[in-house]
Parts: C-alpha cells; sequence; structure tokens
C-alpha cells in the first residue's frame, strides 16, 4: 500500500513538470513574446526588454527558470491588466468552482436515481426514454443548450435573468447547462455498472434470503456501482471545466473561463499560461485523490 | 505449401469464406437496428450537403441583403419563401450558410481524427513493442495530455499559432490521440505472450510483418469505433472554438460561429442560434447512433 502510494506520488511530481513544459511551449510557439507586450516600441527597445526578460538565453535555460517561477506560482504580468497574472486567475476561481460543483451536483442527483431505475426496470419506458436522452444530451454542444435555455426561460417565459451572477437565480441557466453536459455521462456509468453488478450472485443471495429489493439495491448494489462513477467523475473532470469555459461566455459569468477567452482574443498569454496551468494541476490534483480514494475504496488493494 | 493440400478441401474452403461471413454478419447485425439507419441517412444527406454545397445552397452564404435583415423562418409571420430558415442581422441566407458551414465541420472532424489516429498508433506499437524506458517516457505523454482540458489547450495553441483550419486540425488531433495509443498498446502487450506469435517471431518473422498480420487486424474493430465517435467530438470542440472566436480564421461560416453571432440578437431573432445548433445536433447524433451500433455491431459477444 505505501509503496504504491509513493509510486503515485513520483508520477504526479513528473506528469506536473510535463504539464509546465506543455504550459511554457504555449508562448514559445506564439513567436515573438516582445513584440506581443510592447507593439508600438521601436526595435531596439524590444532588444533591450529580450534582454532583460531573458528571451535570447537558450531554450532549457529559460524552461528551468520557467519551473522556478512556476513553483512561486510567477506567471508575469498580464499584457492587459499590467498586473500579475496569477492573482487575476485565482481571484476569479470561486466563481468558476462554484458553477462546476453545482452542475456537478445536478448531474449526480439526476443521473444515479435514474440510473439505478433504467437498470432495475431495464426496456420500460424510462429506461428507453433515458437511453435517448442520454444520446441526445452526448450530441448537444453545451454553448447550444444554454443558448437554448435562455430562449426558453429568459426570453420566452421570462423566469430567469438572460445573463449575469449577482443573484441566485442568474447561477441556475448556468449551473444546469453544465449539468447536462456530464449528466448523459453518469447515467450511462451508473446504468451499465449497475446492470453488471444486479446479475451477480451475492445480489441474487440477497434478494433470495428476503431482504427488500430497494435495500438489495442500494445496500450492496449501489455501493459496487459506486467505484465507476467516482472514477468517471475524476477523469471527466477536465471536461467540465472545459465545459465551465463555454458556459462563462454563454451567460457572461465572471469566473476564470470568461477571463481566459478574453485574455485569449487579446493574446495576454500570461492569463493564458497561469490559467492552463492552474486548470490542469487541478486535474492532476483530483485524478491523484481520485486514485488513492480507489485504492482506499478496493479491498483487494487495501489488505496488501 | 504441401501442408496445405493435406488439409480437406471443404476446409480450406470454409476458411477462405470466413471474413465474407464476418462481414455480412456485422452488416446483418448493423442494418436491424433502426437508430443506426436513421443515423446513417442523415450523416449520408450531411455529407450530401457538403459535398454539392455550391450547387444545392439556394443563396451563396456571404450574400447580404438589407431590406431583408431578420426575416423569419418561411412558416412563421412574416416569412419569406426565399429562405425557409429565415435570414441573420445582415440578412444572409441561414439555410445556405447552414449548409456551407457542413464543409468546414466534416473536414476538420475527419482529419483532426485521421491525426489523432496516425499519431496514436504509432506511439501504441512504440510503446508497446520496444517496451522500457520508451513505454514510460510514451505513457508519461499520456498522462500529461490527459491533464488538460482537451478544449482549454487547443484554445491556447490555436491562439498562439495563429487561428487557421490547418491550425485547428493539428491541435484537436494532437490533443485527442492517447485513446489509439492506450488500445494499440494494451493489444500489443497482449499480443507479445500469445503463442502464436512468439512461434512466427521464432521463424524469422519481422517486426514489421508480425505488426502488420497479427497486431493491427486485431485492432481494427476497436480504431473504428473510436474513430467514428472521435469524429463526432472532435466536431463539437471544432465549433466550440468558433463560438469562442478562434475560429477557421476566415469568412467562410461555420456552424459555432453562427451560432455566436446568434446568441447577440436571442432576444429578437431565435432561428438566427437555433437552426445552426440542430444541425450540429443532427450531425453529431448521427455519427454518435452510427457508431454505437458499429460497437455493438463488431463486437461477436453481443448478438
Amino acid at each position: 500500500m505505501t509503496a504504491l502510494v509513493i509510486r503515485r506520488v513520483i508520477r504526479l511530481v513528473v506528469v506536473l513538470a510535463g504539464v509546465s513544459l506543455v504550459t511554457f511551449a504555449i508562448l514559445q510557439v506564439s513567436g515573438d513574446p516582445v513584440a506581443l507586450m510592447m507593439p508600438e516600441a521601436p526595435e531596439s527597445d524590444r532588444a533591450v526588454l529580450r534582454e532583460t526578460m531573458g528571451f535570447n538565453e537558450p531554450l532549457p535555460v529559460q524552461f528551468v527558470k520557467f519551473l522556478g517561477s512556476t513553483a512561486r506560482g510567477d506567471f508575469g504580468n498580464s499584457f492587459f491588466h499590467r498586473a500579475p497574472a496569477m492573482p487575476l486567475v485565482l481571484e476569479r476561481m470561486p466563481t468558476t468552482l462554484l458553477l462546476t460543483s453545482l452542475a456537478l451536483l445536478i448531474a449526480v442527483v439526476v443521473a444515479v436515481p435514474v440510473g439505478i431505475y433504467s437498470a432495475v426496470r431495464r426496456g420500460s419506458l424510462v429506461d428507453q426514454t433515458a437511453t435517448l436522452a442520454v444520446f441526445l444530451g452526448q450530441s448537444m454542444p453545451v454553448f447550444w443548450t444554454g443558448i437554448m435555455l435562455i430562449l426558453l426561460f429568459a426570453v420566452q417565459w421570462r423566469l430567469l435573468p438572460v445573463s449575469g451572477w449577482d443573484s441566485w437565480a442568474a447561477l441556475v441557466l448556468p449551473a444546469i447547462t453544465l449539468g447536462t453536459f456530464s449528466a448523459p455521462l453518469f447515467l450511462r456509468i451508473v446504468r451499465s455498472s449497475m446492470l453488471e453488478v444486479i446479475g451477480l450472485d451475492y445480489v441474487r443471495t440477497a434478494r433470495a434470503k428476503g431482504v427488500s429489493e430497494w435495500f438489495v439495491i442500494c445496500r450492496h448494489a449501489l455501493v459496487n456501482a459506486a467505484l465507476p462513477l467516482v472514477t468517471v467523475i475524476g477523469l471527466q473532470f477536465g471536461l467540465l471545466l472545459g465545459g465551465a469555459i463555454v458556459t462563462e461566455t454563454v451567460f457572461a459569468v465572471p469566473g476564470v473561463g470568461r477571463l481566459i477567452v478574453g485574455a485569449i482574443r487579446q493574446l495576454d498569454f500570461p492569463i493564458v499560461q497561469a490559467a492552463v496551468f492552474l486548470f490542469a494541476s487541478i486535474i492532476v490534483l483530483v485524478n491523484f485523490t481520485v486514485d488513492l480514494l480507489y485504492l482506499y475504496l478496493n479491498p483487494q488493494i487495501r489488505v496488501r | 505449401m504441401a501442408v496445405g493440400t493435406l488439409a480437406p478441401p471443404d476446409v480450406a474452403a470454409a476458411q477462405a469464406r470466413e471474413p465474407v461471413a464476418e462481414r455480412s454478419r456485422v452488416w446483418r447485425k448493423f442494418v436491424r437496428n433502426p437508430a443506426a439507419i436513421t443515423g446513417a441517412l442523415i450523416l449520408l444527406v450531411v455529407v450530401g450537403a457538403a459535398v454539392a454545397a455550391p450547387w444545392v445552397a439556394p443563396h451563396s452564404p456571404a450574400r447580404q441583403s438589407l431590406i431583408r435583415r431578420f426575416t423569419p423562418p418561411v412558416w412563421a409571420a412574416g416569412g419569406h419563401s426565399a429562405h425557409w430558415l429565415g435570414t441573420d442581422q445582415v440578412g444572409r441566407d441561414i439555410l445556405s450558410r447552414i449548409i456551407h458551414g457542413a464543409r468546414i465541420s466534416l473536414i476538420v472532424g475527419v482529419a483532426a481524427v485521421a491525426v489523432s489516429l496516425v499519431v496514436g498508433v504509432a506511439l501504441g506499437l512504440l510503446s508497446g513493442f520496444v517496451g522500457g524506458r520508451v513505454d514510460v517516457v510514451v505513457m508519461t505523454v499520456v498522462d500529461v495530455t490527459l491533464s488538460f482540458p482537451q478544449l482549454l489547450l487547443a484554445l491556447a495553441f490555436v491562439a498562439a499559432l495563429g487561428p487557421s483550419m490547418v491550425t485547428i486540425i493539428v491541435v484537436l488531433g494532437l490533443t485527442g490521440w492517447e485513446r489509439y495509443a492506450r488500445v494499440v498498446r494494451a493489444e500489443v502487450l497482449a499480443l507479445r505472450e500469445k503463442d502464436f506469435v512468439e512461434a512466427a517471431r521464432a521463424m524469422g518473422v519481422t517486426s514489421t510483418r508480425i505488426v502488420m498480420r497479427h497486431v493491427l487486424p486485431n485492432t481494427f474493430s476497436s480504431i473504428i469505433v473510436m474513430s467514428t465517435l472521435q469524429v463526432a467530438q472532435a466536431i463539437l470542440q471544432e465549433a466550440a472554438l468558433s463560438f469562442l472566436g478562434v475560429g477557421s480564421g476566415t469568412a467562410y461560416p461555420t456552424w459555432g460561429q453562427m451560432i455566436a453571432l446568434g446568441r447577440d440578437f436571442v432576444s429578437i431573432a431565435w432561428w438566427l442560434p437555433t437552426f445552426p445548433g440542430l444541425a450540429i445536433l443532427a450531425t453529431v447524433l448521427a455519427i454518435n447512433l452510427v457508431g454505437d451500433r458499429l460497437r455493438d455491431a463488431l463486437d461477436p459477444r453481443v448478438t
């Protein structure tokens, strides 16, 4: 068990180094960063800045320096806001985390009961409708779903605000939009893992003992079906953050996603790099936690 | 081939027939499913529209008409029979723009998957066959790639390299190859230990030939299924990139960009964002239905 944990930690460090390398590459492939920083300056001024910022040094040297400043959370100043990039990103992080947590909650609350019911009553009307909904949900672009919800709830029925983030009512549509993005996959996973477990001997034994149907489902089947769901939520987290970028743009939510999209239009690379690195680190850490959780939840590994 | 002649002729004939029988079994399983047929038909229409866009589109996608701005669809009050799905804020015909937009979606979707396929299969083979350090490096690269939200990475690199269709294809391709690498690698590792591969190796068969004859054919069905579903994902990703404003960098209409423009007029002209989205939904749904059915049809365990 300890050896396994140590191996996971080593992998964590290696992957984080790889993540920094990719983040480093973003600015390198953009051509001349100095030209972006001072678009109107004469070439002589640019040369001075290039020298002071270390852009003339060999790439490996630049990368080692970049690793050092990355470890301190220093991604330089935003070209546009003229302020350190990382704090600007972190400032907007709570909004994005609130949005993704609400979406995750909605997705799980919808997907788990419907998935269980679909598996238990396989072939029923609910199951067929759910299967159709899964296909539709997985084929809809998330930004379009958002706009259609705006059309119905904000324009047609005037129940909820079109955009913004200043009231609880404003959170509803973005959270539902991002929730519909994850729910189909969760539903499919819950349904298929429940189907796998339901036919197994120990579930049949429990039934034969005369234990009530719903107790069998919750106590015996669901506990085992939960493991794949936890793994998928971890793996899916990157997709969810990607979906958050789009959702924030549709609803003008003042989160990291909207900051990134703005920064990309202005070619403000320190912000882009800081956000890319932060998102990737979060995903790496979430997966690391899921890995450890998996080690703990799986009795076959735990006893070793 | 002296041994071959000793086998009873009917057995040899049966073996020769086998691939054909296999193919027709897959085909029968596929066509029995109405959802898959619907998907295939929708796909046929979309591909046809993309190929023949200049001839089937009723108007030029770029032609503006200020007097016909915001014409609603033909069945709504104020609709015009020349513009079935209405016109946008500068009077361009929505249907024609959707038909032309199918080109970008399909080209980017298929080409990005082709890039992923080539890179993924090559690295998967390398990783599985060479093993050792090479394997560790490739698998670490896979882990690193999986650490980024694909959309965010694509956004950052498309912006850094400058938006163009080639950039989008390459970036989406290079962020989606790891599935192929893992499937091919797993297949190589599983086969490496098999007796017939070892026998082939002992007989002096080259690695290239083992790959071509034994490894790749075994991965075909999963690669076909994966590629189909990946095209759907790539189309969604391309649409999201265009929606966020880092599209192909040309004036050629794309579905994502049409939805982005329509977002601003959602309260006065619902048809602007609705129809391009329906086009994406129909195309991606069709591909998913076909891909899902292919998975079942190609899986010998499911009847």
